[in-house]
C-alpha cells in the first residue's frame, strides 16, 4: 500500500504519518486464542471465560454466544489511515464487511466468530490498536472531543491529557476490577464534549497561565442518569493524575459489588451525597499524592502523547471562499453547498477546515473505509481522522482549496451525504442488530430517520440544525438518548391485544457543560417515530417565536414557559396522540412490526454482559 | 506488493522446478507461484488457463494461455463434457496445467476442481489474480492460442465430490464437517444444519489468492475441525467460492476434501433442512 510519503508530489497533508500508538499487544491474542480453546474444552469456567474475554474487548452478540462484537478501543478518538485500513481489512476477513463507529469513540466489528477474535486482535497490534478493556469492569475508552486541537473556544488541546490517561490506566492493575465500568471525557471547551455525563469529565481552563481542567464526577447516561458535579472551580495539570487515580480508589473501595443495576460510580455519588464524596476525594488525593512513588507518576506523561509533527498554525494558500454557515441552502441548492453547509466547519487555523464523514448510524464499509484512508493521507494537514459520539468521521485540517477535490473524492465512495451536523444525522446504537439487551432495533430506526429527513431536505433548514435525534434500543442509553433534543428509548407496549415495539420520547436534552438530562414525554409506536419528530416540527413551525431555534422551542415547552397554544408537555401530548395512534392490527400488521422484521414482534432480551 | 518482494517468499524456483515425472513433467503443487509459471511458460512446458470471460481474455492475458470462460464448464458440468474440453486445450493426461481469474482464484478454482475430478490432477491455481499479475508488472500478450488437441484419459475421482445425498448422510457422522464459505449474514440467515463458517473472505491476503497454509491451517483448528476430519465444502451457488475453500484446505494439510459443487442453491431448492437464526437484525449493520 502506499503510504504517501514526502516524496509523493500529488500529497496535500503534511509528510510524516503518525507513528504507531503501539496500545495494543502482540501477545494478549495468542492468550485469548489459548483461552478460547480452554473454554471450549471446558478447562475454564464460563463465568471466567466471560470476564476474561470482556477485559479484552469482545462482547457476546445477540442471542450467539458463539460470535462477538469485538470493540476496538479509539483512546481519544484519533485513528490513523493505516489503522482505518486494517480495520477494513480484518472487518472483510472476520466479521461482515462494515465497521461501526461507537458513541464513545470505539469502532466496533460485529458478528466475528469467536475462534476468530484472536485474529483480529492480533492484526489490531499491527496497526497499534487495541481491544483491551474496551468491555468489562475497567477504564473504557478514554474519550475527547474531535475538535480538541482545532477548536477556535478551546484553552489548550485537551488531546494529549486524553491519551496519556487513557496510558497510564490500560492495564493497570488498580482497575482491572472495579465494581463496574469506568469512563472518562474530555472536552475541548464548554460547548463540545460529554465531559458532563462520564464517571470522570474535564473541561481544559487555564488559571493564572497554568494549564489545568474543570472536572466533573459522578455524570453518567443508564436506566438512571445523573449530571456531574464539579469537583472544584479549577485542578491544575499537576493534580490531574492524582485526582483521577483517587476518584478510583473511592469507587474501588466504596462502589456496590452487589446489586448489579446500581453499581456505577453515579450511585455511590448519588448514595453518599455529593458533598461528602467531594471531601472524600479531596482527601484521598491529599493521601495518593503522599503515596504515590515518583515512578508511578512519570507514567502519566503528556509529553510523550505530544504532536511532534509541526502542524499548520494557517493555511498559506489563496483562500477560497466556502458558502458555509452564512448562506442558506435549499433542498434544490447543488449537492457540493448543501454538503458544505452542514457538514463542514471553520477551524482555528485560519484557511483550515473540519470536515464530517456523514455515516448512517455509525456504519461504514471496508471499501469505503480504505477510499477514506487515502484521501486522508492525500488531503488531511494532519494525516488522521477523530471518530465522533454523533456516529461519524471528522477529518480535520483540510484546506479550503482542496475542498471541492476532497468532497468528490468522499462522493465518489458515497460518502458525501449532507447533514453530519445536521438534526438528519440520527444516533442509533446497535440495537437488535446485535446487542443482547435491546428490545428494538434502534439501529435500523436512526437509519431510517436519516434517510427520510436527507430527502426532505431538513439538514438544509437552519432553525433544526442545533437540534439532535438519537435512538438506544432499550433504556440503557448506548444511543444516549438523554442528552438528544428529542431522544428515544426501545420498549415494548401491548397495544390493543398485540405487542408492538415503542420508543419513549423524550425532551430537552443537551451535551456540553451545560449538559441537561431529557424529560420522559410519551410512548410512540416504532413506525410512528418519522412522523411524530415531522408533527413536532411543524407544530414548532406555527408556534414559535421569530427567530427560535427548535431546540431552544422545545426547551421552553419543557420548562412549560410557552408562549403560543402550547404552554408545556401536556399541551404537547394532546396535540401529538393523534400520531402515535394505531390503527387496528388487522387493517395494517406492519405498523405492529420493528424495522427489519417480516414477522410478528417478540421483546426478546439475555442477560446483558455490561456488569459480567 | 511490489515485484521485489513478490517474489522473495517463494520457494527456490531451481530446486523446486526438478520436481519432474518420467516424462519430464512438472508436478505442480496446488498453487503455482510466479516464478514457476514463468518458467515453465518459457519451456514451453505448461497449459496456462484463463477462465475469465472471452473479451477479457481478447484483451491480454498471460502469455501462451488459452481462454476457458467458467461458463462454457458450468454449460455442460458432466465429466464428458470436461474430458473433451481438456482434450480440445491440448492438454494430455500428465501435463501441468495452471489456470487464473480475475475473481480471487474462485473461478479458477471451480475449474481446476473439474479437471481434477477426472483425472486431471495436475491442476494447479496462479497464486494471484489477472489484474495482480498485471500491476506487478509481469508481461502479458493479446495472440489468440490454441494448440493441437491431445487424448486424455478418463479417470473420475468420486472421493473429491459431494452431492446433495452425500451431503445429507455426511452432516450427522462424526468425522465428517462441512464447511460453509459464504460470507457471514448469509450463514447466519441459513445454512445447512451443523454446518461451519469458513467465509471466503477469510482465505486471500495482499494479493495471494490464498494466505499461507499455516494461517488457513489455524483458522481450521481454532474452528475444532480436526485435520483428519472429511470435509465437505460448499457455497451459495456453483461451487466457485467453496472451490476456492477446497484449495485453501487441501493447502492447509486436510488430505480428504470433497466439494458439493451444487451447493446451496441445490439444497434450498431440494427443500432440505437448514439451520435459521431470526432473533437478530445483523443485516442492519451493513453500511453496503
Amino acid at each position: 500500500m502506499n503510504t504517501a510519503g514526502n516524496s509523493n508530489p500529488i500529497q496535500k497533508g503534511i509528510s510524516r504519518p503518525k507513528p504507531n500508538p503501539k496500545w495494543g499487544r502482540e501477545e494478549e491474542g495468542e492468550i485469548f486464542a489459548q483461552n478460547v480453546k480452554r473454554f471450549r474444552q471446558k478447562k475454564l469456567s464460563e463465568d471466567d471465560f466471560r470476564r476474561f474475554r470482556l477485559q479484552h474487548g469482545a462482547y457476546s452478540s445477540r442471542l450467539q454466544m458463539n460470535y462477538s462484537m469485538v470493540r476496538i478501543k479509539v483512546p481519544s478518538g484519533e485513528i490513523s489511515p493505516e489503522q482505518l485500513e486494517k480495520i477494513a481489512s480484518l472487518s472483510e476477513a472476520f466479521s461482515i464487511g462494515s465497521a461501526h463507529v461507537s458513541t464513545r469513540q470505539n469502532i466496533q466489528l460485529h458478528w466475528v466468530q469467536l475462534e476468530d477474535v484472536s485474529e483480529v486482535m492480533t492484526g489490531l497490534v499491527e496497526a497499534g490498536l487495541t481491544t483491551r478493556e474496551a468491555c468489562g469492569n475497567t477504564v473504557r475508552n478514554v474519550m475527547c472531543s474531535h475538535f480538541a486541537g482545532v477548536c477556535p473556544d478551546e484553552k489548550f488541546d485537551s488531546t494529549p491529557y486524553a491519551k496519556a490517561i487513557a496510558r497510564f490506566f490500560i492495564r493497570n492493575p488498580m482497575c482491572q476490577n472495579l465494581p463496574r465500568k469506568f469512563k472518562i471525557n474530555f472536552a475541548c471547551c464548554s460547548n463540545h464534549g460529554l465531559a458532563r455525563i462520564a464517571d470522570i469529565g474535564l473541561v481544559p481552563e487555564i488559571k493564572d497561565e497554568i494549564r489545568g481542567f474543570k472536572i466533573y464526577l459522578g455524570g453518567g447516561l443508564g436506566a438512571a442518569s445523573f449530571i456531574g458535579h464539579l469537583l472544584e472551580e479549577f485542578t491544575p495539570e499537576n493534580k490531574i493524575l492524582p485526582t483521577c487515580m483517587s476518584i478510583i480508589r473511592l469507587f474501588d473501595r466504596h462502589g456496590n459489588r452487589e446489586n448489579m443495576a446500581r453499581n456505577r460510580m453515579r450511585y455511590l455519588v448519588h448514595e453518599m451525597g455529593w458533598d461528602k464524596f467531594q471531601k472524600l476525594v479531596i482527601k484521598e488525593r491529599s493521601i495518593v499524592e503522599m503515596t504515590t512513588a515518583s515512578y508511578t507518576t512519570k507514567l502519566f506523561n503528556v509529553k510523550a502523547e505530544e504532536e511532534t509533527r509541526p502542524l499548520p498554525k494557517a493555511a498559506n494558500t489563496k483562500l477560497v471562499k466556502l458558502p458555509i454557515l452564512n448562506e442558506r441552502v435549499t433542498l434544490g441548492s447543488p449537492a457540493y453547498e448543501r454538503w458544505l453547509h452542514s457538514n463542514v466547519v471553520p477551524q482555528k487555523q485560519d484557511g483550515y477546515f473540519t470536515v464530517f464523514v456523514t455515516l448512517a448510524a455509525g456504519d461504514i464499509a471496508a471499501n469505503q473505509l480504505r477510499i477514506l484512508a487515502e484521501a486522508i493521507r492525500e488531503f488531511s494537514a494532519e494525516g488522521t481522522a477523530r471518530n465522533t459520539p454523533q456516529q461519524n468521521l471528522a477529518i480535520r485540517f483540510i484546506k479550503s482549496d482542496d475542498m471541492h477535490d476532497f468532497y468528490n473524492r468522499l462522493a465518489s465512495i458515497g460518502l458525501a451525504n449532507p447533514g453530519a451536523l445536521t438534526i438528519a444525522s440520527a444516533v442509533g446504537c446497535s440495537g437488535t442488530t446485535s446487542c443482547n439487551l435491546a428490545i428494538t432495533n434502534s439501529h435500523r430506526l436512526a437509519k431510517e430517520v436519516e434517510y427520510k429527513f436527507l430527502e426532505l431536505g431538513l439538514d438544509t433548514d437552519d432553525d433544526l440544525r442545533d437540534s439532535t435525534i438519537k435512538i438506544s434500543g432499550c433504556p440503557n442509553s448506548c444511543g444516549q438518548h438523554e442528552i438528544a433534543t428529542i431522544g428515544f428509548f426501545g420498549g415494548a407496549s401491548r397495544i390493543g391485544t398485540t405487542m408492538a415495539p415503542t420508543y419513549t420520547m423524550l425532551f430537552g436534552g443537551s451535551a456540553g457543560e451545560q449538559s441537561e438530562l431529557g424529560k420522559a414525554i410519551m410512548r410512540v409506536p416504532a413506525k410512528r417515530v418519522i412522523d411524530t419528530i415531522r408533527k413536532i416540527i411543524e407544530i414548532y413551525k406555527q408556534e414559535r417565536s421569530d427567530s427560535e431555534t427548535l431546540s431552544q422551542w422545545i426547551n421552553k415547552i419543557v420548562r412549560g414557559d410557552g408562549t403560543g397554544k402550547i404552554k408545556n408537555i401536556e399541551n404537547m401530548k394532546v396535540m401529538l396522540t393523534p400520531v402515535v395512534q394505531l390503527p387496528p392490527e388487522e387493517q395494517d400488521p406492519d405498523l405492529y412490526r420493528d424495522y427489519g422484521n417480516g414477522t410478528k414482534f417478540s421483546a426478546k432480551t439475555a442477560k446483558g454482559e455490561c456488569a459480567a | 506488493m511490489t515485484i521485489e518482494n513478490a517474489s522473495t517468499s517463494k520457494i527456490d524456483t531451481k530446486e523446486d522446478i526438478t520436481k519432474i515425472d518420467e516424462n519430464h513433467n512438472y508436478q505442480l503443487p496446488i498453487i503455482c507461484d510466479v516464478d514457476t509459471l514463468r518458467v515453465l511458460i518459457k519451456k514451453e512446458e505448461v497449459r496456462v488457463v484463463d477462465v475469465r470471460k472471452a473479451e477479457q481474455y481478447t484483451q491480454e492475458h498471460i502469455p501462451s494461455a488459452v481462454s476457458l470462460p467458467l461458463s462454457q464448464v458450468l454449460e455442460k458440468d458432466t465429466p464428458d463434457a470436461i474430458l473433451d474440453i481438456l482434450q480440445n486445450l491440448g492438454v494430455s493426461d500428465k501435463m501441468p496445467v495452471v489456470i487464473y481469474d480475475d475473481t480471487l482464484g474462485a473461478l479458477a478454482a471451480r475449474v481446476a476442481w473439474s479437471f481434477q475430478y477426472v483425472g486431471h490432477e495436475n491442476t494447479a491455481l496462479l497464486e494471484m489474480t489477472f489484474t495482480h499479475w498485471k500491476n506487478i508488472g509481469l508481461e502479458t500478450e493479446t495472440k489468440i492460442n490454441s494448440f493441437p488437441a491431445k487424448r486424455h484419459s478418463l479417470n473420475i475421482n468420486p472421493r473429491i465430490h459431494a452431492d446433495a445425498s452425500y451431503v445429507e448422510t455426511a452432516k450427522e457422522q462424526p468425522n465428517k464437517v462441512l464447511v460453509d464459505s459464504r460470507e457471514r449474514l448469509n450463514f447466519l440467515t441459513e445454512h445447512i444444519p451443523n454446518a461451519k463458517n469458513i467465509p471466503y473472505t477469510m482465505l486471500g491476503s495482499n494479493g495471494s489468492i490464498l494466505r499461507r497454509p499455516e494461517e488457513i491451517k489455524r483458522y481450521v483448528e481454532n474452528r475444532g475441525i480436526p485435520l483428519d476430519a472429511e470435509v465437505i465444502t460448499y457455497c451459495g451457488s456453483v461451487g466457485t467460492l467453496s472451490g476456492l475453500t477446497y484449495f485453501a484446505l487441501k493447502s492447509a494439510g486436510i488430505e480428504n476434501v470433497r466439494l458439493y459443487s451444487k451447493s446451496f442453491r441445490e439444497w434450498k431448492s431440494l427443500g432440505k433442512p437448514k439451520e435459521e437464526f431470526k432473533d437478530a437484525n445483523y443485516w442492519d449493520l451493513s453500511a453496503d
